[in-house]
């Protein structure tokens, strides 16, 4: 089948390739744009590492068509640092040990990002809410959920 | 119909690492120019923090800033045998063969200093921070960064020990069955609260109180973190994850994350852990680590939970609401066993007052 042209903004870089019409986002970001942040957990969007924004939304990559982010802003795990800072969900993660095997951690701090974006002081269950769709398999969650609320409170200047 | 709470308990007594024909681990430490010091291993890091204790265990014993360690198990083809990363092994068995090479490199880097220093070996120290001195001289010190470059640039030798670690075969004497498999045993008893629907048969885990004895937790912030993940497993293990559903028929087994229920984020569990630290002989710093029995005793304790609340013996894991609902069934409802002090509230109550 013919590639088609597709461009869009990851994570502030212009990305223009080609892809065969049908492909997801996910293989095309990893394998397409060289982006290998983003998962595949189950390539069937029951575990959430795919995650990544599209214009500041969450979605499952793995279930998404690649042609719909034609022009859109695609945000993932790789942009989440400047330079050598760290996002402050990214520190909180560390400093928490909200990760072991870290296979899911990308996907939950694309979650997370989209729940501070909008939420900046979000409740203990806005936080598992928003998590509700990624798997985690190490952690228990708790951690997770922790260095949210204490990546939320540092955002806001709080201690949490 | 009612919810019942109930309350259970188990404890255990964790064998570290395994003895089929032996259980050997090595390693390797040798120095860069510049004095940092590398760790070849062939345990593997998935997660529970192997690479971040052995390169401890390694600063400690060579007397060098932990961030001057590097610990490297990138490929098992290439680096020194070991038997792998299972059966709780790792902390133990790698960790006392990390020991024995970073103690050889160490002497060879106390030799080489010594050379610089133009003074005998044994009157050298390490103090932790780089330096290598003479005892009760700190000025008459040599950086082990300096120690390193002339080592292999002026004196032509190596920095670098050699380390195996070996719980020999112990085969069961043919006439008492007596052997010693392993050399060291782990400890853990947990309290465990859970509620029990005698209309759905559902169970919630509504607390875990633990306490483990892992010798010296070496990494008290990854102790924290195994135990209160390997918890979520066993509640996982005891409650939802079916893997072969009418064994041995295979029909209706799980193949995808759809199929196979895993808890949430919404089901967590509060989990107050005691980890109490008697540092064992032959552990490495005397820790033993908690590994696999993270998650195993959370499983009968829960089992006993549900025969406390309604009086039901599952024997068949996981305990899903159709077996809970079937032993109600035999037994001609719920039979609450009582007993369960202290339980938050005690006992069966009507639903919605929970």
């Amino acid at each position: 089948m013919a590639k088609v042209p597709l461009t869009f903004t990851l994570n502030d870089a212009e990305i223009g390739v080609f892809v065969v019409p049908g492909s997801n986002l996910l293989d095309v970001l990893r394998r397409g744009a060289g982006d290998l942040t983003p998962k595949e957990g189950c390539a069937q969007g029951a575990c959430g590492a795919c995650t990544v924004l599209i214009d500041g939304v969450p979605h499952l990559s793995c279930l998404t068509l690649a042609e719909m982010a034609e022009g859109r802003r695609i945000s993932t795990t790789g942009g989440l640092a400047v330079g050598p800072e760290l996002h402050p969900l990214q520190t909180a993660f560390m400093e928490g040990f909200a990760a072991q095997c870290g296979f899911c951690t990308a996907g939950m701090l694309m979650s997370a990002k989209a729940l501070l974006d909008q939420t900046p002081n979000p409740t203990r269950d806005q936080v598992i809410e928003a998590i509700s769709g990624n798997l985690c398999r190490c952690t228990g969650y708790e951690p997770i959920v922790d260095a949210i609320l204490t990546a939320a409170a540092k955002m806001q200047g709080r201690t949490a | 119909m009612a919810i019942h709470r109930g309350r259970g308990f188990a404890c255990i007594n964790y064998p570290i690492g395994m003895n089929l024909g032996g259980d050997p681990a090595q390693a390797l430490v040798h120095s860069t120019p510049d004095g940092k010091f590398m760790v070849a291993l062939s345990a593997i890091d998935l997660g529970q923090g192997m690479k971040s204790v052995t390169r401890q265990i390694a600063a400690e014993t060579l007397g060098v800033p932990v961030e001057d360690v590097y610990v490297d198990t990138a490929d098992s083809d290439t680096g020194p045998h070991d038997m792998g990363s299972f059966a709780s092994r790792g902390t133990h068995r790698v960790g006392n063969a990390v020991i024995r090479a970073s103690a050889e490199a160490r002497k060879q880097m106390m030799e080489a200093a010594a050379d610089e220093l133009e003074v005998n070996a044994a009157d050298l120290t390490t103090d932790g921070r780089g330096n290598i001195h003479v005892k009760g001289a700190p000025s008459r010190s040599i950086t082990v960064a300096d120690t390193a470059t002339a080592a292999q640039f002026k004196q032509g030798r190596t920095l670098s020990g050699r380390g195996i670690f070996l719980i020999p075969p112990s085969d069961a004497d043919p006439d008492t069955g007596e052997m010693t498999p392993v050399t060291c045993f782990a400890h853990a008893a947990l309290v465990i609260d859970v509620i029990v629907d005698d209309e759905t048969g559902e169970v919630e885990v509504t607390e875990i109180n633990s306490a483990y004895e892992v010798g010296r937790a070496l990494n008290p912030r990854l102790v924290e973190q195994q135990l209160i993940g390997g918890a979520w497993m066993g509640v996982s293990h005891a409650l939802y994850e079916t893997t072969e559903p009418y064994y041995p028929d295979r029909s209706h087994g799980p193949e995808d994350f759809n199929t196979y229920l895993m808890p949430g984020p919404g089901q967590i569990v509060p989990h107050h852990i005691a980890v109490l630290e008697r540092p064992a002989e032959d552990a490495p710093f005397g820790g033993k680590g908690p590994g696999e029995m993270c998650a195993n005793p959370v499983l009968p304790a829960i089992a006993n939970a549900i025969y406390n609340a309604v009086g039901v013996r599952c024997d068949r894991l996981p305990i899903t609401p159709e077996k809970v609902l079937r032993g109600l069934q035999a037994n001609g409802g719920a039979r609450p066993q009582g007993g369960n002090n202290g339980a938050t509230q005690g006992g069966s109550m009507p639903q919605g007052q929970r």
